[in-house]
């Protein structure tokens, strides 16, 4: 499949729920427009020839990035709770995960 | 109208007079803190001012002095740091609604290696939202402005770094660079700015954007300052497992030699679309190191073009995944909701800006099942060519020269509704980090309305004390 296939609000709407985006009917034409619009510039690569090409997933392959295995101090749990929207008993505090009509 | 503020000494200059008791790191603080309360108002650099803890930093340094012990290598250099870095105990917000408020519980590597060097932190810079953008026009808290010319971007991400050391609010600055973050606004601003090589300084606290693409760097006013910075920031990590581990040569002896021999290349198959006052600042530079003994070399780096599409594939994508941390769960923003699925879904519209949702959406579709292999995938491979291109290209040159943005900095508001054309702003600068090589922007003179245009010097992987003589060579030209 070419990258050049055209994008719809279908797809978008699709793409917002796994992204955990609550956009508006509004957001979803604009970006549907926005996103059709890069997808067609960024369909050049279609003219490369790529199949014996490795992907490169990054620039500087290190492997086995180890440390000691020796025990060192985390962050403070008080403090990082702090920063939390919600918090109880040492714990983050969350609405219902389970329970519920999904 | 102007906030540009010529220095009257660089860095190395501040820290050699601290170091020595003939400066005062206390007295050198306060005509930078002079010159925030003259002018930030109109420039925006910064989203925090830290004027009470850089005087204590600061009457720390001479106390250190007065005691006989040394500070440091930059021992009472106001220093500003992008707001995406953490800082303990201080605010960090990544110029973004959803982390408003935040004060991570520990500071980034870089925050630590600066400060027991002796510099003097004067506060956080605006941003681009989470460092996407080229104008820091898309930071949630309004946009900087160009010290040159008010009217005008300063650039972006790293836009408020770049201003900060364009109007004198600090002598030196820390930016990330993604894509150009660093490299665009400092040629936009007229200072010079590093993308040192992937995994030369560590990335731990620096808040993630594109973990295979992101790099700190600094903004200076002067080569030989960057080279002092760097010397400072760089080096192995624990805490980052994609630091590199070797040992790094000091730039600052490199910057002493000149470039009598050295091979500039010239990408003869570079895009297009550049202004012709970008292009023939271009053209002087290239003369400038041919005078200093260079060679010019021809060579070609064929995918150079393809950088564009196959970043803005990449990136995204590592954005979508990085950024599903802000949840309303660990920090930052929340939206109250019945269930958590919709909380997530209400916190992240109402705390995410435009473009940083974009660039989710984006990734995400890039990153979803039946489109993985048609563009996540070819962008790899895509980033695998370019990659090979510039390895073949530096088997003849030993850097290469390019402008650093197609154009002077622009007018507010002249790509905010086109995002691709806001994206055109990084086509120079894009290719080196998928390609994790190290590359940098030298001031060199004025274009269009007399505004500062940038000359980028690349190198490959870990060629920074290359790239940094030829750098100083167009520096030495500049003051001819």
């Amino acid at each position: 499949m070419g990258v050049s296939e055209r994008i719809t609000a279908v797809d978008v709407v699709k793409v917002a729920k796994l992204a955990r985006l609550d956009l508006s009917p509004d957001a979803i034409d604009r970006t549907t427009a926005q996103l059709a619009g890069m997808l067609e510039h960024f369909a050049d690569i279609d003219a490369l020839d790529l199949d014996a090409v490795q992907p490169m997933t990054q620039p500087y392959p290190l492997q086995n990035v180890f440390r000691e295995d020796v025990i060192v101090a985390g962050l403070d749990r008080d403090e990082v709770l702090a920063a939390a929207p919600s918090a109880e008993d040492g714990r983050f505090r969350v609405p219902p995960i389970v329970g519920i009509d999904a | 109208m102007s906030a540009a503020s010529s220095p009257q000494m660089s860095a190395t200059e501040i820290a050699a007079g601290v170091r020595s008791g003939r400066l005062k790191a206390v007295d050198v603080l306060e005509q930078h803190l002079a010159r925030i309360t003259a002018n930030e108002s109109d420039v925006h650099a910064f989203n925090l001012v830290l004027a009470d803890e850089a005087r204590s930093a600061a009457a720390a340094v001479d106390a250190a002095v007065a005691a006989g012990t040394d500070p440091g290598p930059l021992a009472g250099v106001p220093l500003a740091l992008k707001d995406n870095m953490c800082t303990h105990g201080i605010a960090t917000t990544c110029s973004s609604k959803i982390l408003e408020g935040w004060k991570p519980p520990y500071d980034a590597t870089v925050v630590t290696r600066l400060a027991a060097a002796g510099a003097v932190t004067v506060g956080k810079t605006n941003l681009d939202e989470f460092a996407m953008g080229s104008s820091t026009e898309n930071s949630a808290f309004g946009p900087t402005r160009n010290p040159h010319d008010l009217g005008r971007v300063p650039g972006g991400s790293s836009g408020g770094s770049a201003a900060a050391v364009a109007a004198g609010f600090a002598s030196v600055s820390l930016g990330s660079d993604t894509g150009g973050s660093i490299r665009q606004p400092a040629a936009l601003c007229g200072v010079v700015g590093v993308k040192p090589t992937y995994g030369y300084v560590s990335r731990y606290g620096l808040v993630a954007f594109a973990s295979s693409l992101d790099q700190i760097g600094p903004f200076t006013n002067t080569v030989e300052d960057a080279a002092l910075l760097l010397d400072v920031i760089g080096g192995h990590d624990p805490m980052d497992s994609t630091s590199i581990p070797d040992p790094q040569p000091s730039l600052r002896d490199a910057i002493t030699q000149g470039v009598e021999g050295l091979r500039v290349g010239r990408i003869t198959d570079l895009p297009g679309g550049a202004d012709a006052d970008v292009d023939e600042r271009l053209e002087a530079a290239f003369d400038a190191l041919r005078e200093a003994g260079a060679t010019i070399v021809d060579v070609q780096v064929p995918a150079f073009g393809y950088g564009l599409t196959a970043y803005y594939l990449i990136a995204p994508s590592e954005a979508s995944s990085n950024l599903a941390r802000y949840d309303g769960v660990r920090y930052g923003l929340r939206v109250d909701s019945s269930d958590t699925n919709s909380m997530y879904s209400a916190t992240r519209a109402a705390g995410f800006g435009e473009e940083v949702q974009r660039r989710i959406m984006l990734g995400t579709y890039a990153l979803s099942a039946g489109y993985y292999d048609a563009y996540y995938g070819k962008a790899l491979k895509v980033r695998r060519l370019i990659a090979d291109d510039f390895d073949r290209a530096y088997q003849s040159a030993d850097v290469l020269l390019t402008p650093t943005a197609p154009t002077v900095a622009f007018e507010f508001g002249s790509k905010t509704d086109n995002p691709l054309a806001m994206y055109l702003c990084d086509t120079y600068t894009i290719p080196t980090n998928l390609a994790g090589h190290p590359g940098m922007s030298v001031p060199f003179g004025t274009g269009q309305a007399g505004m500062p245009v940038g000359v980028q010097v690349l190198a490959g992987t870990l060629g920074e004390p290359t790239m940094f003589r030829a750098a100083a060579a167009l520096e030495r030209a500049m003051q001819q």
